[in-house]
């Protein structure tokens, strides 16, 4: 396959796996906590390095779930000692991610890994980092890192459909007939940073938030069905992921950002022009009142 | 490294650069008591990312790094990216935590988007846009000092001046109307205030994290006193102490980002505060339990 391909290829797994994810997210009302997991991944990442000296896939996936599940029980941790819910996540994700950010100017320029790469990543170079089995080229690792979660991802909400969508929607009723709530809850946030580690070269951890948040909001806006806003999510997803790679391209200008910038098109467009939007609205009432 | 540690003590700049974070961590932390009252540590975080494409955007304007006109472009899309959370917030049934995520993400994207641009396209002199995500004090100079200094002296003194009011308006808001204070006013003018020290501040500190500086420090101080303006004092004492450590250490090691290591420095005193706070830290409950 040819190099762009596999870029728009990575491009559609990063926003169908991060918008699929990202829109249980913010059903659950829990955006600002996939946020700041989505920045202290970069510890794990790190942490992985230190420990590992190498880049290597599965220790960067575990170092991820490791530190997405500290970030959520952290903030939950100081929520119950009395610390507001909005100020926990603050002090947690700027915490972590400081750390991140420090050590990560003392690795330096010995590795591929280093502030910028952390911000924006590096999709560009996403074809040329291959998965060779055997002396057989079997196409660039991110490509499989990203079909591994996204197979995780589906696996899970398919396997736990029934209590994700009843814990989203109903908490006590969930906790009353016995849906182990707390259990969902950081199985999420684990989806969550596989999702972002899995992310994390082509688009860096700040800009990742962007592919999970802003699809799920924009489904949110668009249908009220459980099934369909993570179906129009993981769809808004991949087509802000097409659509941000060719404008950059035309513009010369960073992909990731780019991308990030056509979610925030499709949250506008949505935003005015859905069934209770502003535009609607104001059409609507100048009806009426003729 | 002795080298360079006895050039930035023998210079006059070192010396601003070190005033400049004193104030600016004093600001920060006096101003950020309010927004910790106020729940509105994460629409600080999202103030400050919304700074990002102002600061692309003065730029282009005039294509040279003036500071004035770039924080002026900061301030403008800061101001922008607060009322769009509360236009989502108002008309659709996004709440908060995705209206907030929304802003962060698209317009930081934006911003990067933006600066990339500016990075391939521009001919004026655009080194030193970068500092703007992370912040680096060793690239300010005089001027730059100067403008933050003065800035934050102005915020603090405002805020000392509508110490009273601020406190009547948040605590208890009908009271205060009926007092005649002018409760809306007032709310203007503390968004003013966070937005005027986060625009000052994203040169030194970085927008990624200088929302730390206004969340972390009235958290800390809150767990050595219960008295309002000690508790702001503190907070401003514990800003300014982080602020100076953090610049000193990043000002003396190369490539050491300035923003993530004064956040690391709050963090390690928000640390110590949890637990050895004389107010409801762990400690002083194992110690007594009431």
């Amino acid at each position: 396959m040819s190099y762009t391909g596999w870029i728009i290829i990575t491009g559609i797994l990063v926003g169908v796996t991060c918008g699929i994810n990202g829109s249980l997210l913010v059903l659950r009302k829990t955006a600002m906590l996939a946020d700041a997991i989505s920045h202290t991944v970069l510890l794990g990442i790190v942490g992985a390095f230190f420990i590992t000296q190498t880049l290597h896939g599965i220790p960067m996936l575990i170092g991820a779930a490791v530190v997405g599940l500290l970030t959520a029980y952290l903030v939950e941790t100081l929520n119950q000692k009395g610390v507001q819910k909005d100020a926990s996540i603050g002090v947690i994700f700027t915490s972590l991610f400081a750390l991140a950010v420090v050590l990560l100017s003392f690795i330096g320029s010995q590795v591929h890994l280093d502030t910028e790469h952390a911000l924006m990543g590096e999709i560009a170079f996403v074809p040329w980092n291959r998965f060779v089995l055997h002396g057989i080229d079997l196409g660039p690792k991110a490509v499989w890192m990203l079909s591994t979660v996204l197979l995780i991802s589906l696996t899970v909400i398919f396997l736990f459909y029934k209590q994700i969508k009843i814990s989203t929607f109903d908490h006590h009723y969930a906790i009353l007939i016995g849906i182990p709530v707390g259990f969902i809850h950081y199985l999420l946030m684990t989806l969550v940073s596989l999702s972002t580690v899995a992310s994390f070269n082509s688009v860096g951890a700040i800009l990742v938030v962007a592919m999970l948040i802003v699809p799920g909001a924009t489904a949110y806006l668009l249908s009220d069905r459980f099934i369909n806003v993570i179906l129009l999510s993981g769809l808004i997803g991949g087509l802000s992921a097409i659509l941000g790679y060719w404008s950059a391209i035309q513009l010369n200008v960073s992909i990731a950002g780019a991308m990030a910038t056509t979610t925030g098109l499709f949250f506008m467009l949505a935003f005015l022009f859905h069934r209770e939007g502003l535009v609607i609205k104001y059409f609507r009432h100048r009806l009426r009142s003729q | 490294m002795s080298d360079y540690f006895s050039i930035f003590l023998s210079s006059a700049n070192f010396r601003w650069v070190i005033t400049g974070s004193l104030l600016l961590g004093f600001a920060c932390g006096m101003i950020g008591t309010f927004v910790l009252l106020k729940k509105q540590s994460l629409i600080s975080d999202a103030m400050a990312h919304a700074a990002l494409p102002g600061v692309g955007i003065g730029f282009l304007l005039f294509n040279e790094k003036n500071l004035p006109v770039l924080l002026l472009g900061a301030t403008l899309t800061s101001l922008l990216g607060t009322y769009f959370i509360q236009l989502i917030i108002k008309h659709s049934k996004l709440d908060a935590d995705a209206a907030i995520g929304v802003i962060i993400s698209v317009f930081f994207g934006v911003g990067i988007v933006l600066l990339t641009f500016i990075q391939q396209h521009a001919t004026g002199n655009h080194a030193g846009l970068k500092e703007f995500i992370f912040g680096q004090a060793a690239s300010l100079v005089n001027r730059d000092v100067q403008l933050i200094t003065v800035s934050a002296i102005v915020l603090v003194l405002i805020t000392m001046v509508c110490f009273k009011e601020f406190k009547i308006a948040i605590f208890d808001p009908d009271f205060a109307k009926g007092l005649g204070i002018p409760v809306s006013f007032l709310n203007g003018v503390l968004m003013l205030l966070i937005v005027g020290i986060v625009v000052i501040g994203i040169q030194m500190v970085g927008v990624v994290l200088i929302a730390a500086l206004l969340i972390t420090p009235p958290l800390s101080a809150r767990y050595w006193t219960d008295e309002l303006p000690i508790m702001a004092g503190l907070s401003g004492v514990l800003g300014a102490l982080s602020g100076v450590i953090g610049t000193w250490f990043s000002a003396t090691i190369p490539n050491l980002p300035t923003g993530p290591m004064i956040v690391l420095v709050i963090s390690a005193i928000f640390l110590i505060s949890l637990l050895f706070g004389s107010k409801r830290g762990i400690m002083m409950k194992v110690v007594q339990p009431s």
